[in-house]
């Protein structure tokens, strides 16, 4: 507001045919998100359910959400597994990475071959590793005696996140693993040359060096992987719609169940709160990326 | 207002990585084994940890084609013998794969077409009066799109699009659109930038109107960057389960991840039947992504400013 008495250049007129071609993103944006964002936020604040008479209650929804056992499993759950996901995805694409940037043969067939998972669709991939866990897991428990796999995981309530963990890192390392790479080979091949005359270890190179040169790929690439990881749902579908029980049921899941259950407004309080955690999130993975400008 | 330059300059400078990285690979930059021959080592670890990424794949196709007698019999690992395409047929029925792949394929194709030409056309427009309010506040307010998954906005679009007769393909069509726009923006703005302004003025010298000159100067200039917004659409598009699932209201009309819900219901047994038909549902992504590899590969890192 106080740039007013800036000078600026006389306002040319702007030519009405881009307003032609900008109109038709905002209306259908504002027509497809905005107003169902606004609509839901609305709603939060109501005891609605879905549809006929309601009324307005302030802030009932959120409290109730406190107390609320179902909710607060969904979040504990939901938090927990895109954590270990989180951990074990970027663990494995960045030393994929750095063997795929190495001096090896076939290295173009094996990035091809690795990144296949991330074509695939997320429920028909959970439905072929359905059958995998189902079947030939507990077969393969039972010939080898390992009484914990003799029984589908999936069946398993203290097991059952565990394949998902696995479904959802599959599918998520290709996308990981070529932000690594693209961060390695932007890596100069200098300072190895110099750590390599010091007697610097590949180990050490890798930790002291190779690490701390590509941080802030480590960063974009574990906050994109937890806000994903955060909206679970297909893969969940796929292997346990949820089960055994409410096990497994993330946020998105309980979120939908508001169509069917009859708690429309009270999962759109879910919403909203889980929306305002996705904000921030989001935010600072644009204030870390904006401050390093090495990516 | 200074957050839109550093996030361009991030889609940009990514871009340069990959391309840098291929330029410069003699001087093999982040790599460990600078000796001068290949790590044998190294390719074997490799390629065992490659046999995860295949054994899912391998066991989708092989089932595909066994019998029903040998699908049942436990062993998921074992070849086709007999060779047997029975559970294609049987899943071509069942499914009714025609009208499944139907849809999916209008809904593909609109989220295809429709991301980039409205990506295109806003992004010029944007780009072209960064110095008006409303062109820069739209750039912002398109972004933002960045910031809302679906689940967040999923019961109050499920509502929406009954009340205006769009719980059918059209209305997801929609929504797969608005929900890659921000994507598509983000990468066009960023090279609409780098398109000399000269070009453009000899264009309009020569008498061109901006329509013309969109069309037959800009688009054809965006290629690059249409076919990785396009892939990325259709990746999303072809793939996605929740949004049909859940906004489409007639079981007829859904698309083909949807409709792989049945084996899970019915016919639960009929191994190489459900086998088939996931095969046959994920095939045209694993064969479009074999042909267009390059852009894959690049839209992913220039895409990781997204969120």
């Amino acid at each position: 507001m106080t740039t007013t008495t800036v000078p600026r250049r006389p306002r040319r007129k702007v030519e009405g045919i881009y307003y032609a071609f900008l109109v038709p993103s905002l209306l259908l944006f504002t027509l497809a998100i905005t107003v169902p964002a606004i609509i839901g936020i609305f709603f939060s604040f109501t005891n609605s359910i879905g549809f006929g008479e309601w009324e307005i209650v302030g802030l009932i929804n959120y409290i109730a959400m406190f107390s609320d056992p179902a909710i607060l499993s969904s979040y504990l759950f939901t938090f927990g597994f895109a954590a270990v996901t989180v951990v074990l995805v970027n663990a494995i694409a960045f030393l994929l990475a750095v063997g795929l940037t190495a001096k090896i043969r076939l290295k173009t067939a094996l990035r091809t071959v690795f990144v296949i998972p991330m074509v695939v669709s997320g429920i028909i991939i959970a439905y072929v590793f359905n059958f995998l866990f189902s079947n030939s897991l507990p077969a393969f428990g039972q010939a080898t005696g390992i009484g914990v796999l003799s029984e589908s995981i999936l069946a398993n309530p203290d097991l059952a996140w565990i394949g998902i963990v696995i479904v959802t890192a599959w599918q998520a390392i290709p996308g990981t693993l070529l932000i690594y790479i693209a961060g390695l080979l932007a890596v100069p091949g200098d300072v190895y040359e110099a750590a390599d005359l010091d007697g610097a270890s590949k180990w050490q190179q890798l930790l002291r060096i190779t690490l701390p040169l590509v941080v802030g790929y480590v960063i974009i690439n574990v906050l994109l992987g937890f806000k994903n990881f955060l909206n679970a749902y297909d893969v969940i579908v796929g292997l346990t719609n949820g089960g055994p029980g409410t096990a497994t049921r993330s946020i998105p899941m309980t979120i939908v169940t508001g169509f069917t259950g009859g708690d429309y407004a009270y999962q759109m309080a879910n919403a909203t709160m889980f929306f305002v955690i996705v904000v921030v999130i989001s935010l600072l993975q644009l204030r870390i990326t904006r401050g390093r400008n090495a990516i | 207002m200074s957050t839109q330059p550093a996030l361009i300059a991030e889609g940009i400078e990514a871009t340069a990585t990959l391309e840098d990285g291929k330029a410069r690979r003699r001087p093999a930059s982040a790599v460990r084994s600078r000796g001068n021959k290949p790590s044998m080592s190294l390719m074997i670890v490799l390629l065992l940890c490659a046999i995860t990424v295949v054994v899912p794949l391998y066991v989708t196709v092989s089932m595909a084609f066994k019998t029903q007698a040998q699908a049942v019999d436990g062993n998921a690992f074992s070849l086709p013998a007999p060779f047997s395409v029975d559970g294609f047929v049987t899943a071509w029925n069942l499914t009714n794969f025609p009208a499944a792949f139907g849809v999916s394929v209008v809904v593909t194709a609109g989220t295809v077409i429709g991301t980039v030409l409205l990506g295109a056309l806003a992004s010029y427009a944007i780009s072209r009066n960064w110095d008006r309010k409303l062109f820069r506040y739209s750039f912002f307010y398109l972004l933002a799109a960045m910031f809302i998954p679906f689940p967040v906005v999923a019961l109050p679009q499920i509502q929406l699009t009954g009340l205006l007769g769009l719980d059918n393909p059209v209305g997801v069509t929609i929504l797969h659109i608005m929900f890659q726009l921000s994507f598509s923006i983000l990468l066009f703005t960023a090279f609409l930038r780098s398109i000399p302004s000269e070009l453009e003025e000899s264009a309009r010298l020569d008498g061109a109107t901006t329509w013309q000159t969109f069309w037959r100067l800009i688009f054809p200039l965006l290629a690059p960057m249409s076919a990785t917004v396009g892939i990325f659409a259709f990746l999303a598009s072809w793939n996605d389960f929740m949004m049909p699932s859940l906004i489409t209201s007639n079981p007829a009309l859904q698309t083909l991840p949807v409709v792989q819900s049945i084996f899970q219901t019915q016919f639960s047994n009929n191994y190489n039947v459900s086998f088939a038909s996931y095969l046959m549902a994920m095939a045209p992504a694993i064969i479009v992504y074999l042909f267009t590899q390059r852009w894959v590969m690049e839209g992913v890192t220039q895409g990781a400013v997204k969120g």
